[in-house]
């Protein structure tokens, strides 16, 4: 056991630093730590056919728990309800795209604040946050921070604030929900928590700290967006929503679908759908109903990510199966000495400083083993580990500018259109709204929990 | 005329910038090294000095990201502006010569692309930088090595060939053999053939 355990964590840690270096892609970089896994440490040190079968995760498929659950359940190895839910909602997303969902929802919302600066400010953070409760906040802010510079361009304001509050919203709306951030997505299917689970837990703690952030962003930013205050807005300038529209037909499928996908999702623990079986359909209405551009959206589908989740998987499937998922969680609790409160505040803070700096997604796949493991030693309810690590990962990663994918995007959006956003320019502002948003967490998940 | 590309890779201190200027003159084409620098200033808005501040410049790994295809990283974004600058030009059928910027990779497809590689002697190149920049020997020598690592790993992390690597180009030339002057010579006749045939 003892060499399965050095192979599975070399192959992580070498994993994690191949990531970090950018040379190969990253879905190639985890598919061959995967295949390393299962070849060197579940073939060669542990000669167990069952782990690669277990790890491999499926027969799943063929249960019919996996798509239609009435008791929750937990799941090991390759998470397939997160990488068919992820294919599924970027079918989806794709079509709104394409019917000009997103941007017309952006000017809409300007028009109706009268492209306001201020206004604006403040309604887009908040329709950052929301969509991002449904929609992946890649997409999200790849749409948001373009309309973000057009309108800076019309009402010659930097655009630099705005793009920056519309990234931390993001990453707060997504950890409002179990589908609003790869990590609840990975930490909802594997430990069997539905949609209003987390809405009621992660979801309340990110609807106060929204306000918070509103108000902190306001205050943080607000000599920055002033413009000239006599010149008066002429609206006839500026796009109208409806031309963003690029089919009339296909954008209100689009929006039927969407509306449903958020209604499925909202009912799952009532109707006992699996998020598996609300990606796939929703998938396969998007592609009924865009027929004939449907090999278009399944061509634009991100699959890149959804190889990296499958190789991801298979290499924290080595580590737990070796049992050194376990030994984290036992060092965790002897460091912690078994109080909860110490417990608890290391997850939440060591999430979040982690996350900041590597991919939360790997984190919190690494971590969902660990905090199974604390709740059987500790006593701590597994649920409150769940609601910390998923805030802890989610909210971290809005410190740096490389701690979460809408990060990264915003920056790069706003660089390409001339408005470089270094680390000091970042961090500056967004680093204490993150240590403000954990504080208030922390309190939260006392107060509430323990 | 016909469309001519002159893409000159080059050593610090080979002299590769003024052979490129040169080259430019004697075809009378414009050439894209600074000035591509003041052009995407005047496209985005950033000033040149920021522009220059990241100009082929290896990004910095650790504290980069890249997700699907948006990379946090300036240099990273300053040098995708470059690349589809250049390959804009390069469609809408202008001659131009450009200085770096990964050009003969970049460009490669297109037919009217001659690439070169200028290389010099580390003597040569010493007492060029020293003369330049007012160096002493072991600084200017310490100047080159950081100058040619950095475009080294520019060019690398950006292409899938090594830079300086004669495979990459349609001709390396050592500029120390027959000096500048006579090595615009050589240069300008090869292009000149090459546009015969």
């Amino acid at each position: 056991m003892a060499s399965a355990q050095i192979f599975a964590v070399i192959i992580f840690v070498a994993m994690f630093v191949l990531i970090v270096m950018d040379k190969i892609e990253r879905h190639y970089v985890t598919l061959g730590s995967g295949l390393l896994t299962l070849i060197v440490v579940f073939g060669i040190c542990m000669k167990s056919g069952k782990a690669i079968w277990n790890t491999l995760a499926l027969k799943g498929f063929a249960t019919e728990e996996f798509w239609y659950q009435v008791t929750e359940s937990e799941s090991k190895g390759i998470n397939w309800a997160t990488i068919i839910f992820i294919a599924g909602m970027m079918v989806m997303v794709e079509g709104m795209a394409k019917a000009g969902f997103f941007r017309w929802l952006c000017m809409k919302i300007a028009f109706l604040v009268k492209c306001k600066t201020i206004p604006v400010f403040i309604t887009f953070m908040i329709m950052s946050a929301v969509l991002s409760m449904f929609i992946d906040s890649i997409t999200v802010i790849m749409f948001l921070a373009a309309v973000t510079i057009e309108l800076s361009q019309l009402l010659k304001f930097n655009p630099v604030p705005m793009i920056l509050s519309e990234i931390f919203c993001a990453n707060l709306g997504g950890s409002a929900t179990m589908c609003g951030d790869p990590p609840n997505i990975i930490v909802g299917t594997s430990l069997g928590y539905s949609f209003s689970d987390f809405l009621t837990n992660t979801g309340l703690v990110a609807g106060i700290s929204l306000v918070f952030s509103v108000v902190f962003f306001y205050f943080a930013f607000r000599k920055e967006l002033v413009t000239d205050s006599d010149e008066k807005i002429d609206m006839s300038k500026f796009p109208k929503p409806s031309e963003a529209i690029t089919s009339k037909r296909d954008f209100i499928v689009s929006s039927v679908i969407f509306g449903c996908a958020v209604v499925l999702l909202i009912t799952h623990s009532t109707t006992h759908l699996t998020v598996a079986s609300i990606g796939l359909f929703i998938a396969v209405i998007t592609l009924i109903a865009f027929a004939k551009d449907a090999v278009e959206l399944l061509k634009k589908v991100d699959y890149k990510t959804l190889l990296f989740f499958i190789g991801l998987f298979i290499v924290v499937g080595g580590l737990e199966e070796t049992g050194i998922l376990e030994l984290i969680a036992n060092f965790i609790e002897k460091i912690s000495g078994g109080n909860a409160m110490l417990m608890i505040a290391i997850i939440l803070w060591v999430s979040a400083l982690a996350s900041a700096f590597v991919d939360n997604i790997p984190f919190a796949a690494t971590m969902v083993p660990v905090i199974q493991s604390l709740a059987q030693t500790s006593g701590v309810a597994l649920p409150t580990l769940a609601w910390t690590l998923s805030i802890g990962t989610d909210i971290g990663g809005s410190a740096t500018p490389i701690g979460a994918s809408a990060n990264v995007v915003g920056t790069s959006v706003a660089a390409k259109n001339g408005y470089p956003i270094s680390w000091g320019r970042y961090c500056k502002k967004l680093a204490p709204a993150t240590i403000i948003v954990l504080a208030i967490s922390t309190v939260y998940i006392f107060m509430r929990y323990l | 005329m016909e469309q001519l590309i002159i893409s000159v890779g080059r050593e610090f201190g080979s002299g590769g910038r003024v052979i490129a200027e040169a080259l430019a003159e004697r075809f009378g084409i414009p050439i894209y090294d600074r000035h591509l620098i003041t052009e995407i200033a005047d496209k985005t808005g950033l000033t040149p000095e920021q522009i220059e501040k990241y100009n082929e410049n290896p990004k910095k790994k650790i504290i980069s990201r890249r997700v699907r295809g948006y990379s946090n990283s300036i240099e990273d974004n300053i040098a995708e502006m470059q690349f589809n600058f250049l390959k804009e030009k390069s469609d809408s059928g202008e001659s131009f010569v450009v200085v770096g910027r990964c050009s003969e990779t970049k460009l490669k497809y297109n037919p009217a692309l001659v690439s070169l590689f200028i290389l010099a002697d580390m003597d040569a190149k010493i007492k060029r930088v020293m003369e330049i920049y007012e160096l002493s020997k072991e600084d200017a020598e310490d100047f080159i090595r950081k100058k040619d690592k950095k475009r080294k790993r520019y060019h690398n992390y950006h292409c899938s060939g090594h830079w300086g690597d004669s495979r990459l180009y349609d001709l390396c030339i050592n500029s120390s053999r027959l000096g500048i002057e006579k090595t615009v010579d050589y240069l300008e006749s090869y292009i000149r053939a090459r546009k015969e045939l």
